[in-house]
């Protein structure tokens, strides 16, 4: 049975990619995927080696033909995305629904498919990554979340790999929601201010909507100790564990400049803890 | 004037620029309005503290079916897009969630047997403090269609003012819809390397929406200047620099505005204006 | 009765494809006749609900029975609201999955196999 840890934070900022590539050097044998496909950065850290390269298609692209077109305007009076001025689609306004297309009186509407973003299967030192880039200004990215991780479970399962550890993506909207759910286990990576307490708030709700397991862990907690104390009763009250404290060290900023995970940078202080929280996780997976 | 505050990456301090940024225009006599835009966690409210004076729920219209009607032919499910319909004999079966309310099945239907129906996916709540008129959007847990939320908070732009929107991390749909229109975009980043290689997504999106932009460096250390010389490259301006400072930090965790705590801020923020004014020109 | 099995190419020497929504295609076998045809699966690209469209594909093409490796929340909601039966777990030559089937060996599925779930999957 394949065993899939995601990380999540609500907000943005909080640390969460950091984490997870220190992740990527303790744990072993495992998959690492990175679910933040507007907004990958997990392979600046693992830098990755690409195997394979996988198109990704979004929904279809649609064009007016100038010369059949008789200027009816009714492409226009039913698009409900206001994608439609003077005889033009503008694809960035379009979503495909492609009413136009079947409305249209004289058939002047073409389509076709559309590329929206690529996924990979990489090797890299820490073992494989399966991650993506969604074209620019291009949307479903659930669903290319969707996609990316089943890829990675489908390696898991054909190599024996028994872990999956994921970087999910800010917010709790569509890239989020595809990215936890069908998922053993959320780490939650938040900070000691007001916003964090917020935003974590929101999340807790959603993995309690979805009903996954989910656990704690405040980053930089020694920036404001009063808001820690308090995310630790939120926490209490809600009957999440915290599982682990890290503080606010420039250490992560240095780390990321080089290119390592922190727990490769320097052996101090920020670096075991992030080895505690790690041996906690990885407990709280395989009880 | 539209300004609009993204940034690739979450936590490069977005909603600390946008908020302070408009309290400070505010308090230099500047009619203003802030919408933040990142329904899927709105911050700005808790640095603005507005009074809260209205509440509004918002709906997304998807379909019903109207049984009696129905004779199951099956045009709806072919022709929907996004597959959010199944119709199997004596029975519709419709997906919401995947739903984009394009309002074909319903155009479509030979029997005339599709209406539609309002699906409360979030609220906007509208109030205001220091003089600024300030909304936000917050979107139901659980629901995933973060723009027409968006769409509609961005109804209650006022031209006449200076209207600053608060956008979602990212470089995909949600962000799109909360920056399109805008007349400038400021791009928030931090001096490390996945502020850079975010940023330049961001910028790839302006460059897509045709939307003037200048890039703002939060957190600035004088450790990496990897930022500078792409924008040096690029020909992008940079109009601001905010220091590393543990106590700009704090007053953050707290959920207080610097430039309010420390009020030499507000003319560096005013400044920031006049060279976003400037830039536009 | 028709058997719809999710396959990686159009005869019955062909691999079970392990998709369900986003297969190659249907081999739909007739056990009555024992003729098939290959429906290639209009599905495979779509943007979002592939599991939806796919199972309509096979429904609409009158199968009773679907075999495949593992099906996704939505299609087998609507696959299962349809009445149709699903066997899942499936590997081998479509041949072989058909000899399995009529020698009562194969094993039914109670609800989705895999998936990002409903809400997920966009």
């Amino acid at each position: 049975m394949i065993q899939e840890v995601t990380v999540l934070s609500g907000k943005g900022g909080t640390g969460k990619t950091s984490l997870v590539a220190s992740f990527a050097a303790l744990a072993e044998n495992k998959v690492m995927v990175d679910c933040d496909v507007d907004a990958a950065d997990l392979h600046l850290i693992l830098k990755p080696e690409v195997k394979e390269t996988n198109d990704f298609y979004g929904l279809n692209e649609y064009l007016i033909n100038k010369d059949i077109c008789i200027e009816c305007g009714k492409c226009e009076e039913l698009c409900r995305f206001d994608a439609i001025d003077n005889f033009q689609i503008d694809g960035l306004y379009c979503e495909g629904c492609g009413i136009c297309f079947l409305a249209c009186p004289v058939s002047a509407i073409e389509t076709k498919e559309r590329v929206c973003g690529q996924w990979f299967i990489s090797k890299t030192e820490y073992g494989p990554l399966v991650h993506a880039k969604l074209g620019i200004a291009q949307e479903n990215s659930g669903k290319l979340v969707a996609e990316v991780r089943k890829a990675a479970k489908k390696m898991a399962q054909k190599k024996g790999i028994p872990l999956v550890i994921t970087d999910g993506s800010p917010g709790i909207g569509c890239p989020v929601i595809a990215s936890l759910s069908g998922t053993n286990l959320v780490l939650i990576v938040t900070e000691p201010t007001v916003s964090g307490a917020h935003d974590l708030e929101r999340i807790l709700d959603l993995c309690a909507h979805f009903k996954i397991k989910s656990l704690v862990c405040i980053n930089k907690f020694d920036l404001n100790l009063k808001k820690t104390r308090e995310i630790k009763e939120l926490c209490k009250e809600r009957s999440v564990e915290v599982v682990g404290k890290i503080n606010y060290d420039s250490i992560f900023t240095e780390a990321l400049i080089k290119g390592v995970p922190v727990v490769e940078f320097s052996d101090g202080e920020t670096s075991r803890r992030i080895k505690s929280l790690w041996g906690n996780l990885y407990n709280k997976l395989s009880s | 004037m539209i300004i609009s505050i993204a940034s690739g990456k979450g936590g490069t301090g977005k909603t600390t620029i946008a908020t302070n940024l408009a309290f400070s225009l505010a308090r230099k006599g500047h009619n203003l309005q802030l919408l933040d835009c990142d329904v899927e966690e709105p911050n700005a409210h808790i640095f603005i503290k507005p009074e809260v004076e209205i509440r509004e729920p918002v709906f997304f219209n998807v379909p019903q079916i109207d049984e009696e009607k129905c004779t199951y032919c099956g045009e709806c499910a072919k022709i929907c897009a996004y597959n959010a319909l199944f119709v199997t004999k004596g029975k519709v079966m419709l997906f919401p969630q995947l739903c984009h309310s394009c309002g074909g099945c319903s155009y479509f239907c030979p029997q005339n047997a599709i209406s539609e129906i309002g699906h409360e996916i979030g609220e906007i709540q509208a109030g205001s403090a220091y003089g600024i008129e300030f909304a936000y959007g917050k979107l139901n847990i659980g629901e995933i269609v973060a723009p027409p939320l968006i769409k509609k908070l961005k109804k209650r732009i006022d031209e006449n003012k200076v209207v600053i929107i608060d956008a979602p991390p990212g470089t995909s749909c949600p962000v799109i819809e909360a920056v399109k229109g805008s007349d400038f975009c400021l791009l928030v980043t931090e001096p490390t390397p996945f502020g850079l290689n975010d940023l330049k997504l961001a910028v790839e999106m302006l460059k897509v929406l045709k939307v003037p932009f200048a890039i703002l460096i939060n957190r600035w250390n004088e450790e990496y200047f990897e930022i500078d010389s792409y924008c040096k490259k690029e020909n992008i301006p940079i109009i601001m620099r905010i220091p590393l400072e543990r106590k700009i930090a704090e007053i953050y965790s707290e959920g207080n505005l610097f430039s309010k705590e420390l009020p030499e801020w507000q003319d560096k923020f005013c400044k920031l204006f006049n060279s976003i004014e400037g830039l536009r020109k | 009765m028709k058997i719809a099995i999710s396959s990686t190419g159009n005869d019955l020497s062909s691999q079970v494809d392990p998709r369900f929504g986003r297969c190659q295609g249907f081999i739909i076998f007739d056990s009555e006749t024992s003729k098939f045809e290959y429906l290639p699966n209009e599905a495979i690209n779509a943007a979002g609900g592939a599991g939806i469209k796919a199972a309509q594909l096979v429904v609409d093409n009158g199968a009773k029975v679907v075999i495949t490796g593992s099906i996704g929340p939505n299609a087998f909601n609507v696959l299962a609201g349809a009445g149709i039966d699903i066997y899942g777990g499936v590997t081998g030559t479509v041949q072989s999955v058909i000899d399995n089937y009529k020698a009562g060996k194969l094993q039914k599925v109670n609800q989705a196999t895999n998936g990002p779930g409903a809400k997920g999957n966009i």
